[in-house]
């Protein structure tokens, strides 16, 4: 009799085995990304909706202090007296906890307290905002009653509550939207970052397109201009940031001096501080830093050509720009749409750069600077997570047409 | 199109742009050096351009067309229609100086960009070829001089004082004879603004950032590229997306959560962001060198005996040894480069790295050579690491990505 080979259904225990051992080698990636991005992401959502302010970070607590009063008198008594620090919070479930010290006799336990051993613990229900609360028991102190005071006013009595937070509670607030879109000047924040993001993208390639083409060739030096042409996209932001602030500085920037010098201006130009100028001045920085990326990721793509097609086309008769426009460039076609949405992305993102070269002034504020200041420079966190949620909807939109592009454009 | 395929009109235009670039170029280049005055001119530029462009035709030579430019531009100085303007109490080294750096810099590549183009009408190819070389020519003057000249200002300001700098912002000589006091600013930051401190901690938070991210990409890198599971595909590519996610935008929740526990302002809490910042990165350049490792050699280790543990141990990391280089070296770039997270969780002095000093200097009562020699600080180690090792950093930054 024949058995046909039936392929195994389902899986094996040998598959369910790697892929238990995969998953535990993505674990610590995962969570950390779970913990940092995932968590953050989920939680700028449910902050956009809620008022609340920087100062809103820290939750009302009470607050304690003791004392031994009239330690010289005929009745000498523990005072603690609680406050809460917040004026518009109430604090509830409060529970103080002390430690008596020897040589000191509580004579009497108020209410709401319970003495164990030596240790005291009070509970009170709750303390109004900016409330105050005073404690007083009569202590009996046969011994040395200096020693004693010392010795109560030495250890600090411990105290919790619980308080609303504006973030964990179930207030919610339509505001900040309403707030942002009102703003008028929320348009000229998406013009903005519609013309740096738009031209800085195509002009990083563009520049780059052209510098890997001159470095496109075996010549003595070429390692060295490679290098050199990495280096603003290699050093830290913040350095390249100030050299330009101050190379363009209005007073005594190299530029102006030069192009006073030159006679193109008698004036001093203003170049990080006037309108259109300001905003222009930015997208070239970030076209002159980030240009180097694109050229990095062409001339690989460039170097790896078959130079068989150019002989082809030299027997051909082919013209150099013909050769560009008809060879190289439908052979670069995939790594400048990878190279064009990634940055588009990126250029998206960016924050560093104008916040240090303007702080977003001048028309330079763009999505994600008024992120930056909508939460620290105007203190309103919620107005600011309001505008991430913006950002975040925009790359939404963005990475649906990636995903879209990178299933068919190089694989990578 | 078909008008400019003739040398006579070629050459004489090709010769006045060339000349309008080298004109600007030698002037700042020589106002920078020199601090003394100098400025292109049109007329001159028009008329020694044109020249160039035609005598590069008939003068095959280039040093005899440099001599003759040399002469000519030398005497065009002391007139009205220079190429180059020198300011009137210069002397004549000045002029000599301006005169033949405009001709080295106009005679010598005229001379080339023409080279192979008769006399009269040209071939398309001759035609495009020296436009190409022409454009080719610019493209190594306008980017050098973009990317020299930022870097060139920080390193000279960080050495200049205060009086200096205002008297003359062309000014970029530097009077050797102050000596040790050409470094007051350096000296300044590590001895009065605690600089020794942030350098120490950019660097530790670095090298821990590079450990901790390798510790979680590998494993992770392993099973995106070696072990089958369901949704593995769908891993690999999620891992760029969030690489997608602005930074600011996470930056304000950590921001958030680090004041409620108390991680802000401390070091670990950065320790404890830096390496999730990296990791996806990391992690997608190591899997993209992973899947290029044969597997057989893999599969040899695990018909020896050895666990997959083993296997990644003795045999997959030995074998990505360069890989693991350029990686490191990527990460410590970002964690020693970043700085908004830096500037959002750090405010407490002692804490402050590299980045976030610098920023602390950038006021209006600390002079500008201190700010810039914070610059040079920070861009120092950065770049002698990456010029030392841009083999690695080149091929890390483009692995996987480019298929050859």
């Amino acid at each position: 009799m024949m058995t046909t080979a039936i392929p195994p259904k389902g899986t094996g225990p040998l598959a369910r085995r790697e892929a238990r051992l995969a998953w535990g080698l993505l674990f610590p990636t995962l969570a950390s990304v779970m913990l940092v991005v995932i968590l953050p992401l989920l939680a700028i959502f449910w902050i956009s909706f809620k008022p609340v302010d920087l100062a809103d970070l820290r939750a009302a607590a009470p607050m304690v202090r003791e004392d031994l009063r009239d330690a010289d008198e005929a009745a000498p008594y523990i005072r603690y007296r609680i406050r809460n620090s917040s004026q518009t919070d109430p604090i509830s479930d409060i529970v103080l906890s002390d430690m008596i010290p020897d040589g000191v006799e509580l004579l009497e336990v108020p209410e709401g307290c319970v003495l164990q051993a030596r240790a005291l613990t009070c509970r009170f229900d709750l303390l109004d905002p900016g409330g105050r609360l005073t404690l007083e028991l009569p202590v009996a102190v046969p011994g040395d009653i200096e020693a004693a005071e010392i010795a109560i006013e030495a250890d600090q009595p411990a105290i919790s509550g619980a308080a609303e937070n504006v973030l964990t509670s179930g207030e919610f607030t339509l505001e900040n939207f309403a707030e942002l879109f009102d703003a008028r000047e929320f348009w000229t924040v998406i013009g903005a970052t519609l013309f740096y993001t738009v031209f800085g993208t195509f002009g990083a390639l563009i520049v780059g397109l052209f510098a890997a083409l001159l470095l496109n060739k075996e010549f003595r030096g070429q390692g060295v201009l490679r290098g050199l042409y990495l280096f603003p996209y290699v050093a830290p932001v913040i350095a390249v940031a100030f050299s330009w602030i101050i190379l363009f500085d209005p007073f005594s920037g190299s530029v102006n001096a030069l192009l006073i010098q030159m006679g193109v201006t008698d004036d001093a130009i203003n170049f990080f501080g006037e309108r259109p100028l300001a905003l222009i001045m930015v997208t070239v920085f970030e076209i002159w830093r980030y240009f180097p990326l694109s050229f990095l990721f062409i001339l690989a793509r460039m170097q790896s050509i078959d130079t068989d097609m150019y002989e082809a086309a030299d027997v051909d008769g082919a013209s150099p720009f013909q050769k560009f426009r008809y060879l190289s460039l439908p052979m670069l076609m995939g790594i400048l749409s990878v190279l064009f949405l990634l940055r588009f992305i990126w250029t998206f993102n960016k924050f560093d750069d104008i916040f240090l070269l303007t702080g977003g002034n001048a028309g330079t504020r763009t999505l994600t600077v008024n992120v930056y200041e909508q939460a620290f420079a105007l203190s309103n966190i919620g107005a600011g997570a309001a505008v991430a949620v913006v950002i975040l909807i925009c790359l939404l939109c963005f990475s649906w047409f990636f995903f879209r592009f990178m299933s068919k454009e190089e694989g990578l | 199109m078909k008008v400019f395929w003739n040398s006579f009109i070629t050459g004489p235009l090709l010769g006045v742009f060339w000349a309008l670039i080298v004109a600007t170029a030698v002037a700042v280049l020589l106002s920078f050096v020199t601090g003394a005055a100098f400025r292109p001119g049109l007329s001159g530029c028009l008329i020694l351009g044109a020249l160039a462009g035609l005598a590069a035709l008939e003068i095959r030579a280039g040093w005899i067309l440099v001599a003759g430019l040399s002469a000519l531009a030398v005497a065009l100085s002391y007139t009205g229609i220079s190429p180059i303007h020198v300011s009137g109490d210069a002397d004549l080294g000045a002029h000599l100086m301006a005169g033949i750096g405009f001709a080295l810099a106009l005679g010598w590549p005229m001379s080339v960009i023409l080279h192979g183009c008769p006399r009269g009408p040209l071939t398309r190819h001759e035609w495009e070829e020296a436009v190409i070389r022409f454009l080719t020519g610019f493209g190594y003057i306008f980017f050098t001089a973009a990317v020299a000249i930022p870097f060139y200002v920080m390193v000279m300001t960080s050495l200049k004082t205060q009086g200096e700098l205002i008297a003359n912002p062309l000014d970029f000589t530097i009077d050797l004879s102050r000596g040790w006091e050409l470094f007051r600013s350096y000296d300044e930051l590590f001895r009065n603004f605690n600089f020794g401190s942030y350098l120490w901690t950019s660097f530790y938070i670095s090298i821990l950032t590079v450990l901790i991210t390798l510790a979680f990409s590998i494993p992770g890198a392993y099973a995106v590229a070696r072990l089958r599971f369901k949704g593995q595909k769908a891993l690999s590519r999620s891992i760029l997306l969030i690489y997608m996610v602005p930074m600011i935008v996470l930056a304000l929740p950590i921001y958030i959560a680090f004041s409620m526990t108390g991680l802000r302002n401390s070091i670990a809490g950065i320790v404890m962001i830096y390496p999730v910042t990296t990791i996806p990165v990391a992690l997608y350049m190591l899997q993209g060198y992973f899947r290029g490792l044969p597997a057989e050699v893999e599969e040899a280790g695990l018909m020896d005996g050895l666990s997959r543990l083993q296997v990644i141990w003795k045999i997959t990391l030995p074998l990505s040894l360069p890989a693991l280089a350029s990686v490191s070296l990527y990460v410590f770039m970002i964690a020693w480069n970043e700085f908004l997270l830096a500037f959002m969780l750090l405010d407490d002095p002692s804490k402050f790295t590299l980045t976030r000093g610098i920023a602390s200097l950038n006021s209006s009562e600390i002079p500008r050579q201190h700010l810039m020699a914070g610059a040079v600080i920070a861009t120092v180690p950065v770049m002698a690491l990456f010029l030392g090792l841009e083999k690695f950093m080149t091929r890390g930054l483009t692995a996987g990505s480019v298929k050859g």
